[in-house]
């Protein structure tokens, strides 16, 4: 009995532990979380479920009797602190288990704010676990003094939950606008705009010096001196690729786990899926954080591990939601030299990416049928010029039927 | 708990107990029915939860909001009378007896 063992009950772990069975694998499959809950999802935690709109078992990825019924030996609140390669075993919670293929879904852990400027200080928060989010709970009244660290997706979503439960909050990001490492100029407008409406301070250039506080946050001190009283911070600097495990087995990372278009990693029997791992895409070795390709890859990943061979194409997508605006996102806008604007009536719209000819992404606001359309010509591997999305008179499914494919010259 | 027909694209048929106040997109992930994908969990993101409605059920759920109903105009093979995103309809007693199809995929 020592079939597949999964490290990491998350999204990655909990797709490829059902896809496996839905494959009909019929070996052992073991599961092992570090959190003591059945496998959840995340992107409500800073929407939804910070909200207090949803509970806990709405968050299950499945029902918890489902594992049992699909004999998926669950094990929770159980960290794995090594891997024996030698012996193909993982130890956890003081026993030792073996495994015939090793999957690592470890998933990422918040970056957070050195000691020396207050990141140790009481009621200074990141958003990863449901531990996180139930450990803030009780900051939001209305009225407080909530400090976001980092204008990107997770810190503009706490924004919308603080604003929509009447607080008094400020956001403040380092570089020249919010968003800047993910969306164009367009975007970040829009963002702005609509949290500003919403009577959110945001301060954009606006590093941070250090929090102050005695034991629990106070206050703090900005990059331009400006010193605030807080009550609570929630910090969204971005994540890092939880690694460690791999590292101390002597696997390859490089930015992640190290994985080949197949999902192997530097051990044939070892397997790497979701957002840990870095896998060749463009010349280079990436990582997407994003639900959809934490299932994709660790269905991938299964169908691999059942003998199928096949390379990852990643087809990425991710959504946001801040107050009634919907964001859906296609595609990956690295590289883009060109944005073009597609507006509608009633805050509805759309941002499209371009390099040369070659649509890469687009951001759609309140627009699902742009985002569709949008992710269909993608996905294809075709474009669309851009004069036909600019034009508000061209109707949004003509461009379907418009789009192209891409000329080589520029693929 | 609320009695749901969920049937296959190849016509298997699960008939399952869905709590009151779930969502019919819940009631088929919850129990492993093959068909009904729901990448984004249920918050309206994805398009990958859609199915037919039995014609006889049609006219009793709640009407589609705008969102759904432009995300619906590009799943695979929608239907303008009978598709829906299940991860919209919130069980109660009004759908006991409810009967839904799968689309052959999820787009």
């Amino acid at each position: 009995m020592s079939g597949i063992v999964i490290v990491g009950a998350g999204q990655a772990g909990a797709s490829l532990a059902a896809k496996a069975r839905m494959l009909g694998y019929s070996s052992s499959i073991t599961l092992i979380g570090e959190e003591a809950i059945p496998p959840y999802q995340r992107p409500p935690l800073s929407k939804g479920y910070l909200l207090r709109d949803m509970d806990l078992e709405r968050l299950f990825l499945r029902a918890p009797s489902f594992w049992k019924q699909q004999d998926v030996d669950l094990k929770l609140g159980a960290p794995v602190t090594a891997i024996d390669r030698t012996g193909k075993s993982v130890r956890s919670d003081g026993i030792s288990i073996p495994y015939d293929q090793l999957v690592l879904a470890t998933g990422s852990c918040p970056r957070s704010l050195p000691k020396k400027i207050g990141g140790e200080l009481k009621s200074v928060y990141t958003i990863r676990t449901v531990a996180d989010v139930n450990a803030m709970a009780a900051e939001f009244h209305p009225g407080r003094k909530l400090l976001i660290v980092g204008g990107g997706y997770i810190g503009l979503e706490a924004a919308a939950v603080g604003a929509k439960l009447g607080l008094d909050v400020t956001l403040i990001e380092m570089s020249p606008r919010i968003l800047q490492r993910v969306a164009a100029f367009e975007t970040s407008n829009f963002f702005r705009r609509l949290h500003i409406q919403n009577g959110v301070r945001i301060l954009e250039n606006t590093g941070l010096d250090r929090l102050t506080g005695d034991g629990r946050v106070s206050g703090a001190v900005l990059s331009d001196g400006t010193e605030l009283t807080v009550d609570f911070v929630i910090v969204g600097i971005g994540i890092s690729p939880r690694t460690l495990l791999a590292e101390e087995a002597g696997l390859t990372v490089e930015n992640g786990i190290m994985t080949d278009a197949h999902g192997r990693t530097s051990d044939p029997s070892i397997w790497s899926a979701g957002e840990c791992a870095s896998f060749p895409a463009g010349g280079g070795q990436i990582r997407l954080e994003c639900v959809g390709h934490a299932i994709d890859h660790a269905e991938l990943v299964a169908c691999n591990i059942l003998g199928a061979s096949s390379r990852y194409e990643p087809k990425p997508w991710f959504w946001s939601d801040q107050y009634d605006v919907k964001l859906q996102i296609a595609g990956l806008n690295t590289g883009y030299d060109r944005v073009v604007e597609r507006w509608g009536e009633d805050r509805s719209g759309s941002i499209w990416y371009y390099r040369q000819s070659r649509l890469l992404a687009l951001d759609a606001v309140n627009d699902p049928r742009a985002y569709l359309i949008g992710k269909r010509i993608i996905e294809a591997g075709q474009t669309i010029a851009p004069q036909f999305v600019s034009d508000p008179s061209t109707d949004i499914k003509a461009l379907l039927s418009a789009a192209t494919s891409v000329e080589p010259s520029v693929t | 708990m609320i009695k749901i027909t969920y049937v296959e694209h190849n016509g298997r048929e699960h008939v399952i107990d869905v709590p009151r106040g779930a969502t019919v997109m819940e009631g088929a992930r919850d129990n492993g029915i093959p068909g009904i994908e729901a990448d984004c969990g249920g918050a309206c993101s994805c398009a990958t939860c859609h199915a037919y409605i039995d014609s006889n059920w049609v006219g009793k759920l709640p009407a589609k909001e705008a969102m759904e109903a432009d995300m619906l105009d590009f799943a695979y093979e929608p239907d303008p009378s009978r598709s829906r995103l299940t991860c919209q309809i919130k069980v109660n007693e009004a759908l006991e007896g409810l009967i839904l199809h799968m689309p052959e995929r999820q787009a």
